[in-house]
This record gives C-alpha cells, sequence and structure tokens, in this order.
C-alpha cells in the first residue's frame, strides 16, 4: 500500500487499456509510454499489463506503507528514496514509512512507477486504465489527489531488488526523432507539405494531452473531398482543414474523418509520450520494414528483463 | 455451385507498422456498410487479427506483425471482401423520443426554406441506420438524411453542446452521448442514454442496429 501525500501534476493508473472497447466509442487508453511501462512491471516481476502510477510532468510524493518493491521508469524527474537519489531502470525496495518524492524535470514527460503485485486500481471494461473523460477506472476515475490510498496486489514472485535495464537499452529522450510511414491519406498532400512534413521541425502545443497533441509547425494543406469517417489508431497524424496537424495518444477518439498523412511508428511511440508541451520534434519517414526491426529490437530488450 | 463473386474494389492502405485501413468504397451507402462490418466480424475471428472496426465503408485492422505481413493481411482482406456478404439481417430497432425544440431547429427550417414543422416531419420519417459507433462513447453516425434537410456543419463549432442534443449535419444524424464540442446542428434533445458506462458493450446502439426518431412535447 502506497499512500499519497502529494499527487504530483497528473498522476494517473495506467495499464494496457481496453483495445476491444473502441467499437462502442471508448478510447482504447493505457499507458502512453508502453516501452518504460512495461519494463517497470518487469523489473519487478510483475507481469507486462500490471497497473503502475503513469506521472505527468512531476512525480508524486508517496509513502510506503508496507514494505514493498517499486521500479520508476520513463521521464526523468529526480526521484528519491527518504530524500536520496535513487536509481532508475532498477527495482528498488521500499520500507514501511520510506517516502518516494521527486524533483525537478530532467528528461521525459511521464514517469511510471511499478509496484510488485501491480497497482490494484478499479477495473471498467477489462481494464485498470484510468480514463479521465468517461471518469471510470483506476481511482474512481480521476488523477491521484493527496489522502488517497494505492492498494498493491500480492507479488508472485519472491521480490528481488536491484534487477535493472542496461544503460545501452534505455530510451535518449534528447533524441526527438519520430519515425513515421506514410498513411491512407499521404498522397493528398502538396509536394510543399510532403517535403515540410519531413523537414520542418513541429512542437507540441499546450493545446495536447492524453487524447491527442496538437502540433505547431508550417501549415499542411491535404485538400480533397471530405472523407467518410473511418476506425483510427494511436500514433495516426490526423490533418484538419485548418492545417495544423493532431497526433493521436492512447485516450484518442476512435473515430475520424480528417486525413491520416502519416502514422507514428509503434516503436516509436514511446518517445512521443514522453514529449512534453512545447517541446521539439522531427518526423522521419521510415519504410514499414524499418519500423518492424525498431519493434523487435524494443521487444529483445525487454525480454531480456525476463531472464 | 461456386460462391458468388461481386466486383468490390478494396484499397489496403497502412496506417503504421501494425494496423491498416481497408477501404471498400468513399460513398455514404448502406450497402457498402453492411460490407463493411460483416468484413469486420470476419477478420475478427483470425489469430492474427487484433481488433476489426467498421468505418462508414472501410475497416481498419489492427494485427500482429509477427504473425502476418501486411501483404498477406491485404491478400487475406481482399479475398475476404470478395465472398458476397451474409444477408444484411435488420439490426436492433430504437425508437428515440425526441423534443424537437433544437437551438439551431428556426435557423436550420430557415436555410432550407422550410417550416419547423416540416424539418420535424423529414427528421422523423425514415428508419435511419447506425453506420458506425465511435468518435466519442456512446456517438453513432445514422442515415441517410433526406436531401432536403442536407446542410453543411456550423461554420464555427459550439464549445459545448450538452448531452442528449439530436443533431444533423450532411446526410447524418446523431445524438451527442456526452458533453461535447460539436458542429452540428442542434435540432431538438432526448431523454434516452447512449453511453452505458455500467454495461459492457457501454453503447446503446451498435454498428447495423436502426433507429426512429419520434417527436413528443418537452
Amino acid at each position: 500500500m502506497l499512500r499519497v501525500l502529494r499527487p504530483g501534476l497528473l498522476t494517473t493508473i495506467q495499464d494496457i487499456g481496453r483495445p476491444h472497447t473502441v467499437a462502442s466509442g471508448v478510447p482504447p487508453g493505457g499507458a502512453m509510454d508502453r516501452f518504460a511501462h512495461t519494463a517497470a512491471n518487469l523489473l519487478v516481476g510483475n507481469d507486462r499489463g500490471a497497473a503502475t502510477l503513469e506521472c505527468t510532468l512531476s512525480g508524486p510524493h508517496l509513502v510506503a506503507e508496507r514494505a514493498c518493491l517499486i521500479a520508476i521508469t520513463g521521464a526523468d524527474f529526480e526521484p528519491r528514496v527518504n530524500d536520496v537519489a535513487t536509481p532508475m531502470w532498477t527495482g528498488v525496495f521500499l520500507s514501511p514509512g520510506d517516502q518516494l518524492t521527486f524533483g525537478g524535470r530532467r528528461a521525459g514527460a511521464r514517469a511510471y512507477v511499478a509496484v510488485a503485485g501491480g497497482i490494484a486500481g478499479e477495473r471498467w471494461l477489462g481494464s485498470m486504465s484510468t480514463n479521465l473523460m468517461c471518469a471510470r477506472g483506476g481511482m474512481q476515475g480521476r488523477a491521484l489527489v493527496a489522502g488517497d490510498v494505492i492498494s498493491v496486489g500480492e507479488p508472485s514472485v519472491a521480490m528481488v531488488a536491484g534487477r535493472s535495464l542496461a544503460g545501452d537499452q534505455q530510451p535518449v529522450y534528447a533524441e526527438r526523432t519520430l519515425h513515421a510511414i506514410a498513411g491512407p491519406h499521404f498522397a493528398r498532400l502538396q509536394a510543399e507539405s510532403r517535403d515540410a512534413l519531413f523537414d520542418a521541425v513541429f512542437s507540441v502545443s499546450h493545446d495536447s494531452n492524453r487524447m491527442g497533441y496538437r502540433l505547431e509547425g508550417p501549415r499542411l494543406d491535404a485538400p480533397g473531398e471530405e472523407l467518410l469517417s473511418f476506425g483510427v489508431v494511436a500514433g495516426a497524424v490526423q490533418l484538419p482543414a485548418g492545417g495544423q496537424p493532431i497526433l493521436l495518444m492512447a485516450d484518442h477518439q476512435t473515430a475520424g474523418g480528417y486525413p491520416v498523412v502519416i502514422t507514428v511508428a509503434s516503436a516509436s511511440m514511446p518517445i512521443a509520450a514522453q514529449l512534453a508541451p512545447g517541446d521539439e520534434f522531427r518526423f522521419a519517414e521510415t519504410p514499414i520494414e524499418r519500423a518492424l526491426q525498431m519493434r523487435s529490437a524494443q521487444r529483445e530488450a525487454l525480454d531480456l528483463l525476463l531472464i | 455451385m461456386p460462391p458468388q463473386r461481386s466486383t468490390v474494389r478494396v484499397r489496403v492502405h497502412p496506417l503504421g507498422d501494425t494496423a491498416v485501413l481497408a477501404e471498400l468504397g468513399t460513398k455514404l451507402d448502406t450497402a457498402l456498410n453492411t460490407r463493411a462490418i460483416a468484413l469486420a466480424a470476419a477478420l475478427k475471428k483470425r489469430r492474427d487479427v487484433r481488433q476489426a472496426v467498421a468505418g462508414y465503408a472501410s475497416v481498419t485492422v489492427q494485427f500482429d506483425p509477427d504473425q502476418i505481413t501486411h501483404e498477406a493481411l491485404a491478400a487475406a482482406i481482399k479475398r475476404l471482401a470478395t465472398k458476397r456478404p451474409p444477408m444484411d439481417e435488420p439490426g436492433r430497432l430504437h425508437r428515440i423520443p425526441v423534443v424537437y425544440d433544437g437551438p439551431d431547429l428556426y435557423a436550420v427550417a430557415m436555410q432550407l426554406r422550410l417550416s419547423t414543422q416540416e424539418v420535424i416531419e423529414l427528421h422523423g420519417r425514415p428508419i435511419y441506420r447506425v453506420f458506425l459507433v465511435g468518435f466519442v462513447p456512446g456517438w453513432a453516425y445514422l442515415g441517410p438524411l433526406a436531401d432536403e434537410l442536407a446542410l453543411p456543419r456550423r461554420p464555427v463549432p459550439r464549445t459545448q453542446v450538452p448531452a442528449g442534443s439530436v443533431a444533423i449535419a450532411g446526410h447524418q444524424t446523431g445524438i451527442y452521448p456526452l458533453p461535447s464540442p460539436g458542429g452540428w446542428h442542434l435540432i431538438g434533445r432526448t431523454s434516452v442514454k447512449l453511453f452505458l458506462p455500467d454495461s459492457d458493450p457501454p453503447s446503446l446502439f451498435r454498428a447495423g442496429d436502426r433507429v426512429k426518431f419520434f417527436s413528443v412535447s418537452g
């Protein structure tokens, strides 16, 4: 059990979401950065799909009510245990009464805290992920607040601290390139827009959240007939008539009628999840084969944690 | 007898490295939508497919790239799409009471050169089809709307539309399930709940269902 003294800016319980609900219009949800989420779970001996805390832009102040094994991955918010810096991407023991706090944001946008046994949130439509719009799942469908008590499941394996993800396997959030694959409506882009898409620097606007990021950059044009609405996926980059693209994230609308000009490769979505409002990045056109190689490499890095 | 074939031309586009968009056509058409729903159902049974969701005239397919390549999946989709679709079994019929007093009713009637009563009658006459459930939880795209009622969306969307608002745009009609921004014309309201968070599935309407509106007094 963990008690929340301060919740941080936006800390929610997330697992791997509810992908089957998209046919009802309910966003799939789940952890924005699946690499960091999965790594955190594997470092404490959990299943990949166990729930973790997703801490956005700042970390919470938590107190361990019982001994537990935790791992902190993703964004570096300078985690400390009892005011001593504690390593990230590593299993760490907390004794009863230990305080987990965070300092400033050094890299990334979302940190994940996994606890051996998994965080026990409220399950909604098969997932403990918090959906803020529907106010369901996780902690009563909302972000954590001071005074919350976070329940933790019973660990199914012996708790072993010190397991870590090798430094060369850890993502570098300063490398802000999102690999992307030409989308269904890429051909609609005018020549200059096509060049601009891959040459220009884009930034994440302040009007961005778990549903999607509005991107600032050159105006892009993809004229053509209005489209009939179709199912969309996380990573799809929609281009509304105004010319400012939207990158769909975990809590995305399930269908849309805007052209999808590119789709971010699944292996780049963890990097996308670590972009904060104001951060600049580029898109790199990537063939599917390369995107799949990157995806396999990430999985292999995580599989090493199972050994 | 060999199975009957039909001439649906399917275009399969990559939607990233783990999904494709299969387009059956570009028209708002009940037969195309029936095919899309049948194709999504057939694809969902495959082990290499994680999700298959029908759009108006398309299917968005999320798949496991460790089990099948884009090319092989595209070929499988085209094969399945050329099979004769099952008979379009009439979907469940929902009768939805509407108080036709929306803030845009009068403006809509003016723009269409109709009386408000004619707008109400034209809107309540057809049995609409649920083409697609999506966008936001419980939202259903219903149609086709009578030609006489077709209007472009409002030039400036409202920042907040109340839940239960009955709206029209183009050849479509729908009901806002949750308070949300929206650019459709609001002609009425209903007390029927479309988003059912404590049910599974959490949406009253499913793709292929039928919807009939009837006028009630507020």
